[in-house]
């Protein structure tokens, strides 16, 4: 076998040194009646270019090829060569968790910087070195908003991205957290002040609120910050499209992010490996979860890196850590890093800045054609909900057939919202392919009998 | 000061500035294509209370500084492509460069995980391709791939234990584990509500089943053994253990952290073990990265499978495979969308490659372990005396006598070119050392590392300093902590004018 760097009398020279006959005396410790008496059925043994088929055949049974408008919390952003080429260094892909210091600086000062980058773009004092995702990182939040305030109450808004609200549900279920809902508001799609004003009170640990939300739309940041502490609550803002905060004012009145940075330089992966991140103020970090790379000097007075804070984490603190979490996603952090590194502030600002412009032009050209209009009045970033004259999932059968992933049908997630679907531009859909979009619709409206003055019941206002 | 070594030498490494200290104004290291839509004004798109200006401190540098910035980093560190990382219960095994390509390919990374099943049935056989092989290697009946890392995997693991009791009338209030436990087992067991209680170790290092058979009661829940142990001994009387538990209605969780003694040789599901999770970045090879990404699958027997998070995959009758999510007695969502599928394609590529042979691995893997601890044995204190399995577990005694700790001896290892074992660890051997070599190490690199071993133990009898000072070869000495923690700089902040 290949990756075995032994040869038969290798082993058999090392068997001799421990003055055994077989290696299955080494195994002596294990029950008989413990034992697999037979090999493992399993599919196997494949050569390299027999692995590098099996997946190139799975990979052809997928949606390559089709141009996606999807994004609910998973963005198609532009990367570069180079970071990947970077990233596959073996000192960085081959490396453990850097806990001796001395022979990981690399990985370390990398943290450090990434850590930089994540207050620089939250506007947050301090940023772990990554969670598992933004979900994970959201729950998280809440957990920690609950330590923080000595309160079990959350306040979640309705426009949280549904698979984050469940995360959090199951994470503050255990703990036996309560988890109360807020409504957004029908008209503008942000979630709705007066339901949260109503609804905090002095067990409220945390109001949580995503911007910009599931629904595409940014929410009245320092509004909430300002309704939440004002009754001794946290504010937990979660950020799914971090490329949104090249345009987008930071959450800097939040007293938590919790953020997914997928779409800065990871890809779709269907689902995963991404990188969540928690950033908050200064003077709550020993209630952080998660590793963090703190700037030290050695004895000649040399700048270099740790791990610090350690007596929050479990292999310090066992049961009484701030939470369980051990291996992250520091390899995507670091990817992310690099993509930043490269894109840089300009090319970070430009990226904002065509998604703005690409997702607008998309909605000018789908508003041309009959009874699709925006759903929600609020702000957008590169999402925007669209209401349509049918349901979303016919729609997007008639797309499908023309190698288009159309909106994401919003029914399944909001039962009143059949007719409505989550559209996502990015600065990698050319004006042509946005126009195809359009075209695309156009024709599967004539075949879904769609009138040409058919209009939807209650526009939302521009 | 430093002595004569065989392996290692000193070379040049670069110094190199922090990022944010490398900008200037006006460089970029990217450009985007050109925009072909009509440009809008992010302050009228977005409305005056919702645009920012660019983002303060942002780095500006070229193609070239970045990719000088990051090759110069990873010269600073250690990696399992450059030799033996002997790290006990961390499994540093080679990390197949081919798992690398395929996780990259278009169809692959390129997928969305919300678009329709029926375009997505590449990346859902995958899974289901995975999932059948550790159900194989595990003995066990049903698994889901959500969780993110080993950690995530415990708490899935421990929040269906939680909900069968719960099912049953009574969640319970306590998990047993052993005073040799990792240190996620008793966070995972408080994250999930769950009071932790210690077990002691007999003098065999195994779990002491007079003290597990004298505080069984009603009020306890699981528990969470690792198995191998954290001394890499088997637990021999696990299916013992087991049937204890179950009279008592708990349930019996094993942390397959050590799986990579066992694949293929032994299976959990055969000896009583009702849910497990497994670290595919240790017996499976998907790269460590510097901390992650990890996956944590968690296998359960059947009557744990009505609370497997959701979504489940399964198989409708027309062969086509489907998330499924509507099961009432699930724990709920881990995380958003499917687990780390990228480190999923990974371990599978490791799997085929391998196939019915990845027992030849663990036999390696135990083979290894077994010629340190002979070639060690009588230079470093071994307080549990019998073969052990995929790792050795030495203790600092002898060298602590002239003033010379684990942590001491793992620096100095530093210099000789090896990455150092685990210190300090399992908790139950005062000054352990914790050395797992995984099967991708060769003769030749034991070898090495048995005469650094054999140096440094030479070195702290005769001259203490040097090893207590070591090590003496790095960028950086040994680094304070301490002000590290007190006055904590967690990030990079311009030079006050």
């Amino acid at each position: 076998m290949r990756y075995l760097p032994k040869s038969d009398a290798e082993r058999r020279a090392i068997l001799d040194e421990l003055g055994l006959a077989s290696i299955d005396e080494l195994f002596a410790s294990i029950p008989e009646s413990c034992r697999l008496k037979r090999p493992l059925e399993v599919p196997g043994p494949l050569s390299e270019k027999e692995i590098i088929d099996y997946f190139r055949a799975r990979a052809a049974e997928n949606a390559a090829g089709y141009t996606s408008y999807l994004g609910a919390g998973v963005y198609n952003h532009l990367r570069s060569v180079v970071a990947d080429s970077l990233l596959q260094r073996g000192e960085f892909l081959t490396s453990y968790t850097p806990y001796q210091a001395e022979i990981s600086q690399g990985t370390l000062q990398a943290i450090f910087e990434f850590q930089t980058l994540m207050c620089q773009l939250t506007g947050q004092e301090v940023a772990n070195a990554s969670m598992y995702d933004g979900s994970t990182a959201t729950a998280e939040a809440a957990m920690m908003a609950a330590r923080l305030t000595g309160r079990r109450r959350l306040l979640i808004s309705r426009a949280l991205h549904p698979e984050y609200r469940q995360v959090v549900d199951t994470y503050a279920g255990d703990l036996g957290l309560e988890v109360a809902e807020l409504a957004f508001d029908a008209k503008t799609g942000q979630t709705d002040p007066d339901a949260a004003r109503a609804a905090i009170n002095d067990a409220t640990a945390a109001v949580v609120i995503q911007s910009p939300n599931f629904l595409g739309v940014l929410e009245a940041v320092p509004q909430f910050a300002g309704l939440a502490q004002g009754a001794g609550a946290l504010l937990v803002v979660a950020i799914a499209e971090a490329v949104s905060l090249g345009a987008v004012r930071p959450p800097a009145e939040a007293d938590i992010v919790a953020m997914e940075a997928q779409s800065l330089g990871l890809a779709p992966s269907f689902g995963g490996p991404f990188a969540g991140v928690i950033a908050t103020r200064e003077k709550y970090v020993r209630q952080m979860p998660g590793r963090l790379a703190g700037q030290t000097t050695d004895s000649q007075g040399r700048r270099g890196f740790v791990l610090t804070l350690a007596t929050r984490e479990q292999h310090i603190r066992r049961e009484k850590a701030t939470s369980n979490i051990c291996t992250n996603q520091a390899l995507c952090a670091l990817a992310v890093t690099m993509h930043l590194a490269l894109l840089g502030k300009q090319g970070l600002r430009e990226m904002a800045g065509q998604n703005l412009a690409k997702t607008r032009y998309a909605v000018e050209e789908l508003e041309k054609l009959p009874g699709v209009r925006r759903a929600f009045s609020g702000p957008y970033f590169n999402e925007v909900a669209l209401e349509f004259p049918r349901s979303v999932r016919m729609i997007n059968h008639e797309l499908q057939r023309e190698r288009i992933l159309g909106p994401l049908p919003l029914g399944p997630f909001f039962p009143e919202q059949t007719k409505r679907g989550l559209l996502c531009v990015t600065e990698l859909h050319s004006r042509q392919d946005i126009d195809r979009l359009a075209a695309a619709t156009r024709r599967a409206f004539e075949s879904l009998g769609v009138g040409a003055r058919e209009t939807v019941s209650s526009p939302a206002e521009r | 000061m430093a002595q004569p070594m065989s392996r290692a030498t000193r070379h040049v490494s670069l110094n190199e500035a922090m990022l944010f200290e490398k900008s200037s104004p006006g460089k970029r290291g990217m450009e985007l294509p050109p925009l072909d839509v009509p440009a809008v004004d992010a302050g009228q798109a977005l409305g005056a209370e919702f645009v920012r200006d660019p983002v303060e401190g942002f780095p500006e540098v070229s193609e070239i500084e970045v990719i000088r910035h990051f090759t110069r980093l990873s010269t600073w560190n250690y990696a399992i492509d450059l030799g033996m990382y002997p790290l006990g219960s961390c499994t540093m095994k080679y990390n197949p460069r081919v798992n690398e390509f395929v996780a990259r390919l278009d169809g692959l990374a390129s997928e969305h995980p919300l678009q329709p099943a029926e375009l997505s049935q590449g990346c859902l056989r995958i899974l289901r391709t995975l999932e059948r092989i550790l159900l194989e290697v595990t003995g066990m009946d049903a698994i889901t791939l959500q969780p993110s890392a080993g950690a995530q995997g415990e708490y899935a693991g421990i929040a269906m234990i939680r909900a069968c009791l719960a099912s049953r009338g009574n969640p319970r209030k306590k998990v047993l584990m052993p005073d040799s436990a990792h240190g996620t087992n008793p966070a995972t067991a408080a994250t999930a509500g769950y009071e932790v209680v210690n077990i002691r170790s007999d003098a065999s290092g195994r779990i002491d089943m007079s003290h597990l058979a004298e505080i069984l009661s009603g009020d306890v829940a699981a528990l969470m053994v690792t198995n191998p142990n954290t001394l890499g001994i088997f637990e021999h009387d696990i299916a013992r253990a087991a049937e204890l538990l179950h009279a008592h209605g708990a349930l019996l969780y094993m942390d397959g952290a050590n799986l990579n003694a066992l694949a293929g040789v032994a299976r959990p599901g055969d000896f009583g073990v009702d849910v497990m999770h497994m670290n595919l970045h240790k017996t499976f090879s998907t790269p460590h990265g510097g901390g992650g990404p990890g996956a944590g699958p968690v296998a359960v027997k059947k009557h744990l499978e009505p609370f497997l998070p959701i979504p489940v995959l399964v198989e409708k009758p027309d062969g086509k495979l489907a998330w499924d999510a509507r099961r009432p007695q699930s724990i709920g969502r881990l995380r958003a969308f499917y687990g780390n599928f990228g480190v999923l394609v990974r371990a599978l590529a490791y799997a085929l490659a391998y196939g019915p042979g990845m027992v030849e691995a663990t036999r390696d893997a135990v083979l290894n372990a077994n010629y340190i601890r002979k070639k060690l044995e009588d230079v470093y204190e071994l307080p549990y005396q019998q073969p052990c399995m995929h790792e050795v577990v030495f203790s600092d005694a002898r060298q602590r006598k002239n003033g010379v700790n684990t942590m001491d001896i793992a620096k100095r290892l530093i210099d000789y070119g090896f990455h150092p074992y685990t210190t300090a660890f399992p908790l139950i051997v005062t000054g352990a050392l914790m050395i797992e070599p995984t099967e991708s190490e060769s003769r030749q690199e034991l070898d090495l590392f048995v005469e650094a071993m054999r140096s440094i133990a030479a070195e702290a009898a005769e001259t203490p300093e040097l090893v207590k000072t070591a090590p003496h070869s790095t960028r950086v000495g040994r680094l304070d902590e301490v002000t590290a923690a007190r006055k904590p700089v967690l990030r990079w902040k311009p030079e006050a004018r």
